[in-house]
């Protein structure tokens, strides 16, 4: 895999980008009209570092996730059928119907856990390593966690024990600036996070999380070096949350103006800017993309919306291997 | 008496303890702004932002310095945002505050207030939903709490941030908008003082936070089959007012016992063998328990309510008793 994205991966990463941002704006208007239960965190605006990333990554690598992970599912090749489904609460669902948005898995593509415990990935990464490097295989493993999170205890064990195993890791902070109402510099001393890296003696960039690009080299040098056995790598993209901490939050503690800049910085119109300005994409190209992924959006909608709810008794399932002669 | 929300009266709670008492503070995930549940909003701007601290997402530093403060003289008021989360807080909660004035021999005392909204509802799927207070009831060193109407909100929690001892309020997620009358004049609900919420002649339906308010309308379906149910809401798990269900029980020779969280090794379980051992010569017919299945609390909306404890749970339980 090489640092800099052909033609083919860059139209793959508009597509790809596009996918999670149409999907995610349909689940916004699903959760509004009370199909989805519970509340949903979006990432309109931050596309960019869940599919630079997994564009980085192959199929059989693995990924941790957070509460805000549709993208990151979709970016990592995850069915929208599945994803909505369980998002509706479906026995269809991936999960069927026990997870919903905040504790989404997806194992058919290595997508390993939306957490609605922040941080807790950052621990389990070193372990997923652990197995990759006894398993014998030349998998990697990336955890993405917020900037909030970073401020937890289980991201310095993480990263301490993967830089100590040589685990091959890629700890990627998805940086959008504030954690639910708190701004990362009311939160978070010494301003960077890639600087922690220093700490524990493994390389540390920032990198623009609005260039999909550009997350993509940065990624692809992580997933390289973990590939070859050098170890973890510890990216922090920066990028912007349009909407609120969740679904109805008016985010009324944010000045407007930044969301404004940021919808300015917007992935999507950059790397088509850049793909129209290489002439590799014009107006009849987009507009055939953007259809098929209507129409996929809208399929896994009609799927959502055409599956059951589980039984209610499937909520007794799934717990354990039971024995006769236990009781539940 | 007024009236207010179970929210607004622990607002008040906050508000009165943080005027009579300058070492008082809260401290925890968004509570400038009162995120997720409204409780904390508004404190900011009369105690500014030294005493209403916005907190990293830390739970471990957040609980642990707030144990630091309180050995040294403050009075920290944690809202821990989920209880779920005091997972993430579990050795300072369990292995510090817990123990320490024990294990130092007395020397010192640990006067912090854990508030935890806990609780099943609303799809918020399985790290956000757990009932957890057997955890914490099964933890020597620690007094735990668990409100069911506003009044008693505001007067337990007072009670709480006065104690001179770790105590947990358990806040229960439904219950915040739930309205009911306070009174007007300072109260503070002691600990240990259970409350009797109904009176009645044929069982004893004992019953905590949500449950309580179950309780109280399988009452009203039980007295359509000329049924009398007695309703007891401890308030308190820790300490017990042992005395006021031993004198429920003697009046009704029936127990009902009902609770939100799993069934297995829960807080039901313990009242259910406190009933038995101070009461087993009243009792007419064996003990009778309503809890949730042993599982995770699922996302999905059928599967929810299939696990969430309910009113015709009790009434069954009640009915079943009288036969
Ligand atoms: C351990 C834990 N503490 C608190 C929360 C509540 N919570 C959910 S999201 C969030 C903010 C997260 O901020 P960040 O990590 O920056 O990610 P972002 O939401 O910005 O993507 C908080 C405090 C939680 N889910 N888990």
């Amino acid at each position: 895999m090489t640092e800099a994205a052909g033609p083919d991966l860059l139209l793959q990463m508009y597509a790809a980008m596009l996918r999670v941002r149409r999907f995610e704006e349909r689940a916004r208007e699903l959760y509004h009209a009370g199909r989805i239960p519970g509340f949903i965190h979006l990432s309109v605006g931050q596309e960019a570092v869940a599919v630079g990333a997994c564009a980085a990554l192959r199929h059989d690598d693995y990924l941790l996730s957070t509460h805000r992970g549709h993208g990151h599912l979709i970016a990592k090749g995850g069915s929208l059928r599945r994803l909505m489904a369980e998002l509706y609460g479906k026995a269809a669902g991936c999960c069927k119907g026990k997870g919903g948005s905040m504790h989404i898995a997806d194992t058919s593509v290595g997508y390993l856990g939306a957490n609605g415990v922040l941080t807790s990935g950052c621990v389990l990464a070193p372990g997923v390593g652990l197995s990759i490097r006894m398993r014998g295989t030349d998998q990697v493993v990336a955890v993405l966690f917020g900037d909030g999170a970073a401020n937890r205890g289980p991201f310095h064990e993480g990263v301490n024990l993967s830089a100590l195993w040589r685990a091959p890791v890629v700890f990627l902070c998805e940086n959008n600036a504030w954690a639910s109402t708190t701004a990362q510099d009311l939160s978070t001393a010494g301003g960077s996070i890639a600087a922690r890296a220093a700490g524990y003696g493994i390389p540390g960039v920032a990198v623009d999380g609005n260039d999909a690009v550009a997350v993509y080299a940065a990624v692809a040098r992580a997933v390289a070096r973990a590939r070859a056995g050098e170890g973890p790598s510890l990216i922090e993209a920066k990028t912007v949350r349009w909407l609120g901490h969740h679904e109805g939050d008016p985010q009324a503690y944010r000045p407007r103006s930044e969301v404004e800049d940021g919808r300015r910085r917007d992935p999507i119109a950059r790397l088509r800017a850049h793909l129209e300005a290489s002439a590799l994409l014009d107006a009849t190209h987009a507009a055939r993309v953007a259809e098929g992924i209507e129409a996929e959006v809208e399929d896994a909608v009609a799927f959502a919306e055409s599956s059951p709810l589980p039984e209610p008794e499937a909520a007794l399932d799934d717990l354990l291997v039971h024995y006769p002669w236990s009781d539940r | 008496m007024p009236l207010m929300d179970f929210g607004e009266a622990l607002n008040l709670a906050l508000a009165e303890e943080m005027r009579r008492d300058p070492r008082v503070y809260c401290i925890g995930e968004d509570i400038v702004l009162g995120v997720p549940f409204g409780v904390t909003k508004g404190l900011a701007e009369e105690f500014g932002l030294e005493r209403v601290i916005n907190a990293p997402i830390s739970e471990a530093a957040i609980v642990g310095s707030s144990m630091g403060a309180a050995l040294t003289g403050l009075v920290p008021v944690v809202d821990m945002h989920f209880a779920d989360f005091v997972t993430c807080a579990m050795d300072e909660v369990v292995n510090q505050i817990a123990k320490s004035r024990y294990m130092f021999g007395g020397q010192v005392a640990c006067p912090l207030t854990l508030r935890m909204p806990y609780g099943i509802g609303k799809s918020a799927g399985g790290h956000h939903s757990n009932s957890v207070e057997a955890w914490f009831v099964n933890t020597p060193g620690l007094k735990v709490c668990i409100p069911s109407t506003p009044a008693d909100a505001r007067g337990l929690l007072k009670t709480a941030i006065r104690d001179p001892d770790p105590v947990l309020v358990f806040e229960h997620r439904a219950l915040y908008r739930v309205r009911g009358e306070v009174p007007a004049e300072e109260t503070l609900v002691p600990l240990g003082s259970a409350d009797v919420k109904r009176a009645g002649r044929d069982v004893t339906v004992i019953a905590t936070a949500r449950m309580v308010g179950e309780a109280l309308l399988a009452t009203e379906m039980l007295a359509e089959e000329g049924i009398s149910a007695e309703v007891v809401d401890p308030r308190s798990l820790v300490p017990l007012d042992r005395a006021t269900l031993a004198a429920s029980v003697a009046r009704t020779h029936r127990v009902v016992i009902a609770e939100e969280g799993p069934r297995r090794a829960s807080v039901g379980a313990w009242l259910a063998w406190v009933v038995m051992e101070q009461s087993f010569d009243e009792l007419d017919a064996p003990i009778a328990r309503v809890a949730a299945p042993d599982v995770p609390i699922p996302f999905s909306p059928p599967m929810e309510a299939f696990v969430t404890a309910h009113a015709g749970q009790i009434v069954a339980a009640a009915r079943e008793l009288m036969k």
